[in-house]
């Protein structure tokens, strides 16, 4: 059925493009010197980029999304390792109902989840700053270090660790010497998956946020002025730029984290 | 002798499945003994139990007098062989085999003096830098036996370890494990469902059914002498014919439908008579074709209706009497030794004495 | 005497209790109030805890909730509907004809998942805006005199974007569902007389059905509940309930119907993801 598998090759190679086209704008006409986002293209610049050098409150918006970033990460990373040990090693009443409740925020509509939590913070008083956003952002991140985790541990021969058992090891030992070597790639892409989704998250963001903004609700608030546009494409393309240079050491990582079974088997 | 390892009365359950009912065993030291048994007898789960991976419902478990109870398995005197051999990948040879040494207290040199050693003893010396991926299946048993041999265990566990290997490398891990115990005089316990693996390699094999051990004996007596038919069909091919006990007094005298009267001694027989119905059970080389010694009250006519070539034996099944059995005799391809073909009439005699019966 | 040992519950919840108590907190709690809030009234900046349904009532009773509810949930059907169709041939390309690049197609098919969905929407506006990208080019190829208005600002526009940025997550589920067919299926309906079509439709299709539900699913629960994308390209007419949410919880004051909305959308989801996995569960049974 070679027609057939023709035509499905010509349909994959056109979504693939009209998938990526809409990106390709953002560097298109960050060096574009028109303040329009429009056709026809007037000129090459680099002014747009460089007026991202002066914007102080950009920068703060940047070390805040750092700040959010590197700690939602850690600590859904953290908690994934240790919810997805559970699921996969043991046994026990309750696994199923819990876990999946740990991986709701996976298909709960964000705004519900971002309202949600501002109700309980407003209600406890609590003020809204950076942490409130980490604590917004680790309840998301969770189930993704989860399911990355769970194919970690899952790739783990449990053989091994009972070898190390056997050959005088403690608890502690077996994992320090076997279990974190081995899963470590997965920590990885956990940890680099993780930084990325924060990065880039809007909503949970834009609720929880107080006067301390991260860069989506920086980005957001530039919308407003047109005048902006250029600028905020440069932004965009920069952005995209490190997403994806995250997303690829991730998938390395990721990829290597499958390695440790595949070995045994001669 | 003296009890190394005593299993007393141990059950272990998992929900509903009795995977160890009640076994108890005694194996002394020094001793290279298996624990063989169709998958899912519990031969596994028993020999996990005394490395202490799994705890018995009831019952203790003792090495060398000390109960084992709470007693985790890293710190228990035994060490096992696994069936996959978990070597770990991102250690190489080496790292692999002085893994437990880690937490002895010997220098640099002494502790590599002892690999060195342990990868001689196993015929790997010199791979030391080896990556684990780079492994053969054999070989990677071999560091899984050095890893666990250089740590001086008092028992050695070995699950299925030759599972895996090709029938040529199996044959030869066989004689190499079992000079390889005479040489460091470790007990050795083995589990395995090959019994042809059970027969060579050990001094005692307990043969197990669902959760149970039947019978506990040295492979020739297990052989010559099993205590019940399914002891029996399992280890080596056997011919089973059922029949009734006709007189029992010093001699008891058994008649077939195949062959009519047969006279056996009580020794002969296992289990009690409770309705006079007995399966006679008679290995393959027991019986012999136109035997050149015999008379003619042991003669049996037969004609040969089967044949199966396997090169160093053959083996014939001979149908006799108004029976629709056959018999499965086995006949050595020695120098000198007739071929029979199929359809030929044969008189074929059956040695009494070295036959076996169950009551049913 | 049977004594089970349980030790993996014990170790099993050790584990778990860190992650499962921040859950709680986090998600349950919050859910719990929340839902308790939708029983509430405000006025102005006080809480009236006074159990009442107006809410509830409001919600389902004034034409501009049922108008934003009934428009969320049609532009949210259309996406997923628009969605799963494009996602299947590809799904399909992939498993079938992937060989050895499954694995590079997957991964340039999932990249924008974990890029910025707020880049990815707002370039959509500005793709379609009157004196955007689209407008501009055609103007230009002179292909069209006037810019195209009929493109941005409403609930066309909405759609346009979802469906562009949800795609290709409606393609894992199935491509996981079809890499699960047995080959020698696909031999065996030949062998028996099948040709293609037919081996489509009675053997690939049939079998392929959890994923394309879970697909379906997957765009549907999500895209209801969108905020950003009604408010970038929607304008007035493409608005969704997100939005109104958003708008009593902050400047109209009115928490209690915010959380009434939200308890309602959650439950009209619910129960539409319910019928439709059971309508089709005659083909979701495990095989």
């Amino acid at each position: 059925m070679s027609r057939v598998s023709k035509y499905l090759k010509i349909f994959a190679y056109i979504y693939l493009i009209f998938l990526y086209a809409p990106a390709l704008l953002l560097p298109i006409f960050s060096f574009n010197s028109s303040q329009i986002i429009s056709f026809p293209l007037t000129g090459f610049t680099t002014y747009w980029f460089e007026r991202l050098l002066y914007q102080e409150t950009l920068h703060e918006a940047f070390k805040n999304s750092m700040i959010v970033a590197i700690s939602s990460s850690i600590l859904a990373t953290t908690l994934g390792v240790l919810a997805s040990r559970s699921s996969t090693r043991y046994n026990f009443t309750g696994k199923q109902i819990s876990l999946t409740f740990i991986l709701a925020p996976l298909v709960l509509p964000e705004i519900i989840v971002g309202v949600s939590l501002l109700t309980v913070l407003i209600q406890l008083g609590l003020s809204l700053n950076l942490w409130s956003v980490v604590l917004g952002h680790t309840l998301l991140i969770m189930p993704f270090s989860i399911l990355i985790m769970n194919s970690a541990f899952n790739n783990l021969d449990i053989s091994l660790e009972e070898a190390s058992l056997d050959l005088g090891e403690n608890q502690i030992g077996t994992f320090f010497r076997i279990i974190l070597p081995l899963v470590f790639p997965g920590i990885m892409a956990s940890l680099l998956i993780g930084f990325t989704l924060s990065l880039d998250e809007f909503i949970i963001a834009f609720f929880l946020t107080g006067t301390e903004t991260t860069l989506p609700v920086y980005i957001w608030s530039l919308f407003r002025f047109p005048k902006e546009l250029p600028t905020t494409m440069a932004l965009g393309t920069l952005l995209l730029l490190v997403s994806l240079i995250l997303l690829s050491l991730s998938e390395y990582f990721r990829r290597r984290s499958a390695f440790s079974k595949d070995s045994i088997l001669n | 002798m003296v009890s190394q390892v005593q299993v007393k009365n141990v059950y272990r359950n998992f929900g509903d499945v009795k995977a160890v009912d009640g076994v108890s065993i005694d194996i002394k030291k020094g001793e290279f003994f298996s624990l063989l048994g169709p998958s899912g007898c519990g031969k596994t789960t028993l020999l996990r139990l005394i490395a202490g991976f799994e705890t018995p419902n009831f019952g203790e478990i003792l090495i060398d007098g000390k109960s084992m109870k709470h007693v985790e398995p890293n710190l228990r005197p035994t060490n096992m062989v696994f069936q996959n051999y978990a070597i770990f990948p991102h250690l190489n040879v080496e790292e692999n085999v002085a893994y437990g040494l880690r937490k002895k207290k010997l220098s640099k040199n002494e502790k590599l003096e002892m690999i060195n050693k342990s990868l001689e003893l196993v015929g790997l010396s010199g791979l030391n830098n080896r990556s684990s991926n780079a492994l053969s299946g054999g070989q990677k048993q071999r560091v899984a036996l050095a890893r666990a041999l250089i740590l001086k265990p008092k028992v050695l566990l070995l699950d299925e370890p030759l599972s895996a290997l090709d029938k040529k490398l199996r044959e030869q891990m066989q004689s190499e494990l079992r000079h390889l115990q005479r040489a460091v005089g470790i007990t050795f316990v083995l589990v395995t469902h090959d019994q042809e693996e059970a027969l060579t390699m050990s001094d005692k094999i307990a043969v197990m059914f669902d959760g149970k051990v039947e019978q506990i004996a040295s492979p020739r007596e297990l052989y010559e002498k099993p205590i019940s038919q399914r002891v029996a069909s399992f280890i080596g091919a056997m011919n089973f014919i059922n029949g009734k006990v006709t007189k029992n007094d010093k001699k008891i005298i058994f008649e077939t439908k195949i062959f009519g009267e047969l006279g056996l001694s009580k020794k002969q027989i296992s289990g009690k008579n409770q309705n006079g119905k007995l399966t006679l059970g008679i290995r393959p080389e027991l019986i012999s074709i136109n035997p050149l010694k015999a008379t003619s009250k042991e003669l049996m006519l037969g004609t040969i209706k089967d044949i199966s070539y396997f090169g160093e034996t053959t083996y014939y099944k001979i149908s006799c009497g108004k029976s629709n059995e056959l018999l499965i005799v086995s006949s050595q391809n020695s120098f000198g030794q007739i071929s029979y073909k199929v359809g030929e009439k044969v008189k074929f005699k059956i040695d009494t004495e070295s036959v076996v019966g169950f009551f049913d | 005497m049977k004594i089970t040992f349980n030790n993996d519950t014990k170790k099993g919840w050790r584990l778990l209790s860190a992650p499962f108590i921040y859950s709680i907190f986090l998600l349950a709690a919050p859910l719990s109030l929340m839902f308790l809030l939708s029983f509430w009234t405000q006025d102005y900046l006080i809480l009236d805890k006074t159990f009442t349904f107006n809410n509830y009532i409001e919600a389902f009773t004034q034409p501009v909730y049922q108008l934003l509810f009934s428009r969320s949930l049609t532009i949210s059907l259309t996406v997923t509907f628009f969605t799963v169709l494009l996602a299947y041939p590809m799904a399909y390309y992939i498993s079938f004809y992937g060989g050895e690049r499954k694995a590079l197609w997957l991964f340039l098919i999932t990249i924008p998942f974990w890029t910025s969905y707020l880049l990815r929407m707002f370039l959509w506006k500005v793709i379609l805006g009157y004196n955007g990208v689209f407008n501009s080019f055609f103007i230009w190829l002179q292909v069209i005199e006037e810019p195209m208005t009929f493109i941005l600002y409403n609930t066309n526009a909405v759609i346009i974007a979802l469906t562009h940025g949800w795609a290709p997550f409606a393609i894992l589920p199935i491509f996981v569902s079809l890499e699960k067919i047995d080959r020698s299926l696909l031999e065996a309906s030949k062998d028996l007389g099948d040709g293609p079509i037919q081996q489509f439709f009675r053997v690939i299709l049939p079998l392929s059905a959890p994923g394309v539900v879970g697909a379906a699913l997957i765009i549907f629960i999500p895209t209801v509940g969108d905020y950003i994308t009604p408010k970038l390209v929607g304008g007035t007419e493409g608005l969704m309930i997100a939005n109104m949410i958003q708008v009593q919880f902050s400047k109209a004051n009115n928490a209690p119907l915010a959380a009434a909305l939200s308890v309602s959308s959650l439950m009209i989801v619910a129960f539409i993801s319910i019928v439709f996995v059971l309508i089709n569960r005659k083909y979701l049974r495990r095989y």
